[in-house]
This record gives structure tokens, sequence and C-alpha cells, in this order.
């Protein structure tokens, strides 16, 4: 037995004592998690039944974008559009690795053609245009296919009288599209406002990580901003406060649970009770209301 | 004689000239191979400084904008403004140094002018947080914007800012709240608002001022999704690939106007803005006032149509069929 093998032993004999109820499915037997917060294992079948929250320590693990949708639309209910929208790589940007390798890998390894997925769908019986980003794109940093389809999300949502409802995860503004990046916080933040004075509604919900030129536009202009819990958001990274203050954060800042207590956004809601959480404000906002 | 602020680029020519300028000093009517010496290292100093400042890379054209001596938002208000009534505050928490707010009059037109201010000095750096803001100063911004919409007055706005100030009281007082209700503020203001990038146009505290109905840049200022030294140490995890990343990002306002981002370019004086800033100011003046002319009378509907529209061409994506 090699060194390493006699590890990979002993780590299967630490961690037998948390393999408790196993959930029937297609998930092979064996495939385990580690929680990055409370650091125990959790098994993917576990993990899956509990909307990939720890059930020991609540940690909210990442979803992908159709993780998401499924979460949150109504059974059948969505049809995803402008599914072919893409950036391009229109600076020739060339640093440490060609973007046009980074597009191709993100695309290989995470099945999407960008950043958001974004489609119609109903909520609870109220219809509303859908967005979910992913964050295993190049850190679904924004881009000008990802403001495109935030931009168009809205407008359709406004000449179809939907509400709107996004689910971010970004690491900010695309770097590597330069200033086409910056002004899709522009883009998408005039989008964002013609929704409002047509007055339907936006209700966004930040998931971890959402930061930088994200946060900064379309994210924060919902008309009801929710949080789930642990996530960090922010403006400006917290390595990037850290260098400029030359001070260590205090814990848990740019959390959700810190945000909540600045006023900033409206609640923090666990993943089990997102979705009747965004069916009882859809039915406030968009029921038209007793002046309707 | 003062010291003058050197940037790498220029420092052959400078030690160059140093050395002239000594030269001349001496007495050389006893020297006449001597007195010719000199004078042929006038001539080729006089080419060096053409070819310095001939073919500037975006990372020279950075260290410009930067430049300790460039006009700032406050000296184009001085210069180029009249009956300069300034304002102050953002009526919720404090008064941010770091963005001007004023109500002016320029070429007899009266306008709302707003600009990120940086300082002369360290003294006025450090109360002007070197022009970056926090969220009050957006905040300010908004009112004035709020303000210049109310009375009909149209909006000038002065981009200089090496970015939002990236700290603790700015998250928890909401940074990236206040710089998005900003860009949706401006989206959709029913007044003219003409741009002009001055010096440094960092990132979301550069746009959330810095976009109009027409944007209009310095020769030698950038506008960039992040800065240059930034972007390094993320790809690089290099700082000191600032300058080749300078060139990558195409920040430079001849880059801008390819990618459809900015409407005209103000040429500077050789070697930069504050060399002239009498014939900068002088520049910036006619046309803005032109820019303002032209979009004078229009239908508040249609300026905010246009100010979409214009917004929304912008991006380069590909559309293949599912």
């Amino acid at each position: 037995m090699s060194i390493s093998d006699w590890f990979k032993a002993r780590e299967a004999r630490r961690y037998t004592a948390v393999n408790g109820e196993r959930v029937a499915g297609d998930v092979p037997d064996g495939v385990w998690n580690k929680c990055s917060s409370c650091k125990r294992i959790v098994y993917e079948g576990q993990l899956v039944a509990n909307l990939r929250v720890c059930p020991y320590c609540g940690n909210h693990f990442d979803l992908t974008a159709f993780e998401r949708i499924d979460l949150l639309a109504d059974p059948g209910s969505f049809a995803e559009f402008d599914a072919g929208v893409g950036s391009t790589d229109p600076l020739g940007f060339v640093a440490a690795k060609p973007y046009t390798v980074s597009l191709e890998s993100a695309r290989e390894r995470s099945g999407l053609t960008e950043g958001v997925v974004v489609g119609r769908a109903t909520i609870g019986d109220h219809p509303v245009v859908l967005g979910a980003m992913d964050f295993r794109f190049i850190g679904a940093s924004m881009g000008s296919a990802v403001g495109e389809k935030i931009a168009r999300s809205f407008e359709v949502a406004t000449s179809e009288r939907r509400a709107v409802v996004l689910c971010t995860a970004s690491g900010g503004a695309r770097m590597q599209e330069g200033m086409l990046s910056l002004m899709q916080m522009a883009k998408t933040s005039a989008a964002a406002r013609r929704l409002a004075e047509a007055r339907l509604p936006y209700i966004s919900v930040l998931t971890n990580p959402t930061m930088g030129g994200v946060t900064a536009s379309f994210a924060v202009l919902a008309d009801v901003v929710l949080a789930e819990p642990g996530a960090l958001i922010g403006f400006a990274g917290p390595r990037v406060i850290e260098q400029t203050i030359k001070q260590h954060l205090p814990k848990g800042f740019q959390s959700s649970e810190y945000l909540l207590e600045h006023g900033m956004v409206d609640e923090v809601v666990v993943r089990g009770q997102l979705t009747a959480r965004v069916t009882t404000l859809l039915g406030y906002l968009a029921g038209g209301g007793e002046q309707a | 004689m003062t010291r003058r602020h050197v940037m790498e680029f220029e420092r052959p020519l400078v030690e160059l000239e140093a050395k002239l300028g000594e030269l001349r000093q001496l007495d050389l009517t006893a020297n006449p191979e001597l007195a010719a010496e000199v004078a042929a290292l006038a001539v080729e100093i006089e080419a060096l400084r053409e070819s310095t400042y001939a073919d500037l890379s975006a990372w020279d054209r950075v260290q410009i904008s930067r430049h300790p001596d460039r006009p700032k938002a406050q000296d184009y208000l001085a210069a180029i403004f009249t009956d300069v009534v300034e304002l102050h505050g953002d009526r919720c928490y404090g008064d941010d140094e770091a963005i001007v707010a004023a109500l002016a009059t320029i070429d007899g037109r009266r306008v709302a002018v707003l600009g990120h201010r940086k300082g002369k000095n360290t003294r006025e750096n450090i109360a002007r947080n070197f022009g970056m803001a926090h969220p009050e100063g957006f905040r300010k911004a908004m009112r004035i914007m709020r303000l210049a919409e109310k009375f009909g007055l149209p909006l000038v706005t002065l981009i200089d800012t090496p970015g939002a100030f990236p700290g603790i009281e700015a998250e928890e007082r909401g940074q990236a709240w206040a710089i998005a209700e900003s860009l949706a503020l401006l989206s959709g203001l029913r007044v003219p608002v003409v741009a002009v990038g001055i010096g440094e146009g960092g990132s979301g505290g550069a746009l959330a001022i810095g976009f109009g109905d027409r944007l209009i840049m310095l020769e030698n200022s950038y506008y960039s999704v992040i800065s240059p030294e930034a972007c390094a140490s993320i790809l690089h995890k290099d700082a000191g690939k600032a300058a080749e990343v300078a060139t990558c990002l195409a920040m430079t306002a001849t880059d801008l106007v390819g990618l459809g981002i900015v409407d005209e370019i103000i040429p500077e004086p050789v070697g930069g803005a504050h060399r002239d800033p009498g014939e900068v100011f002088g520049a910036v003046r006619g046309r803005v006032s032109e820019a303002l002319k032209a979009l004078s009378g229009r239908d508040p509907d249609e300026l905010v149509s246009m100010r979409y529209a214009k917004l929304r061409a912008v991006g380069v994506i590909e559309e293949v069929q599912g």
C-alpha cells in the first residue's frame, strides 16, 4: 500500500460515520462533498435532497443556473430564450491565456453559451422572465453577452407585462471585454429602469458571490432584494479593500447578514423557503393592488 | 524652480534637456568645438521630443492622465464656467469632497455640473480621497441630477477618478447601491447630458456620472473597466505587467471611438494637457457648448429614448441559432 492509498483509506475510515440516510435515485453510491463551511462530508444524494444545503451547518452550496431555475420555476414552465447569445473576443484579448480559450473551456465545462440563462416561466402561476447566473462560466462575469441577455430580459418583460426574477452570482464586469463590459452596467440599469417605469415588479435574489459591476448595476435595482444566507455580496472585493486600507476585515464583512443589518437587502431567505417567498412577493407586487 | 513631475516614458528626454540646460550656462565663446556639439545636441533633443510624444502607448497616456499638474475638475469650473455656485451634501450622510457639484453658466447657457474632484497637493488629496468617492458622493451627484431635471438644466459631467473608493465604510453604506441607482437615474434623465473624460476613467466610479447623450474624451484621458495594475495582478499575478495589459484593455480615447463608446476626441498640446491648460480649456468649452447647442430644444422623451438606443447598441455578441 502506497502512502497516498493509506491516506485515502484513512479518510474513508474517518468519514463512514456520517453515512446516514441514503437517497435512492441516479446518484452513484459514495459520491461525497466536503462542506466548505463545517468541513464535514455530505453525500451527494443527501445534498440533492436538501437543495444543496449542508444538512449539518446550513451552508448553501453553489447552484448551477438550471438547478436554480428548477428550484424557482413552476414545473415544466420554463422556456429559455436567447440561448445562443454568446460573447466573442472583440478586443483580441490575451493575458496569461487568450480570452477565446477561456470562453471555449467555459462552454465545454458548463454546457452553456454564456454566464446567464434567461427565459419565460411562471412562479406560483405568475408570468415572469426568470434568469439565473452560473458562476462556473468565467465567474458569471458580465461582458457584452450577459449584458445583452439581461437587457433583453427586462425588455421582454416590459413588452409582455411580466415580472422579472433574477438570481445573481458574479465576480463583476468581465475584464476581457474592457469598456464594452463596463458599459453593460449602464445598459442593464437603463433597461431595469424602463421596467420600473412600466410599474412591473422586479425581484432579485443575490447568491454567493455577487460582486463588482453586477452588484453595482441591475442586481440591486430590484423592488425587493433578497439574499441567500452567507453569500458574499459587495462592490469591491475583500482583498482589494484589505490592500487599500491595510487592515484585516471584520468577520462576516460583506455577508448577506451584514448587508441586512446595514439596510441593504430586504430579507435573507433560506433556500428551502425561497420559492414560496418569491411567490408571496409576486402576489403583492404583480397583483395590481387596489388602484390598478 | 519648482520640481517637475517626470513620467517614465519621457525620462530620457528630460535628462537630456537638463544636460543641455547646464551646457548652456557655460561660456562657450572660447571653445567653438564644444559650441558646435551643444548645437548638435539641441537638434537631437528636438528629434527625440518629437518621437517621444508622437506615438504614445496606452500606458504612456495613463501616466499623462494621472499627471499631478493635469487640469482638474475645479480648474475647468473656474476657467470655462461663470457664475459658479457650488452645492454641497447628499442630505443623508455628508458632503463627499471627491465629487464636486455646481450650478454654472457656460457661454451664456445655464447648466448643472458634476465632476470627480482630485486635489492639487497631498493635503487636498487627502480631503478629497484622491478623487475616489464614497456612496454619499454618488448620492450627492444624484441630488444634482434630479435638480437639473426638475428645472430643465442640461447636465455637464467631468470624469476624473481612479475609481469608487474600496473601503469598509463605503461597502457599509452601499457603494454598489449608490452606483447602480446613479446609472439608472442618469440613463433616464430628461435633460441633455454631456460627459467629458478629462483624466482617469476608473471603472464603476467613473461610469456613475460618466455617460450621456455625448461622451467626449481628451486625447490622453483613459476610460477602463479596471485599472491596468489591478487587471495585471489578477490575470498575471504581477502588477508590473500593467503596461502590457493597458494595451489589451483598449482604454484610450481612440480605442473607444473604435468601439462606438466615445463620440469625439479633443486633442491635447504635445506632452499633455498640463503643458498648456489654456488651450485645453478653450477646446473643451467649445466642444461642450457645441454639444449642448445640438441637444437643446429636443423633446425630453426623444432625448431619453435616443440615450437608451445608444446604450443598447454597446456590445459585441454572436447569436447561434439553437
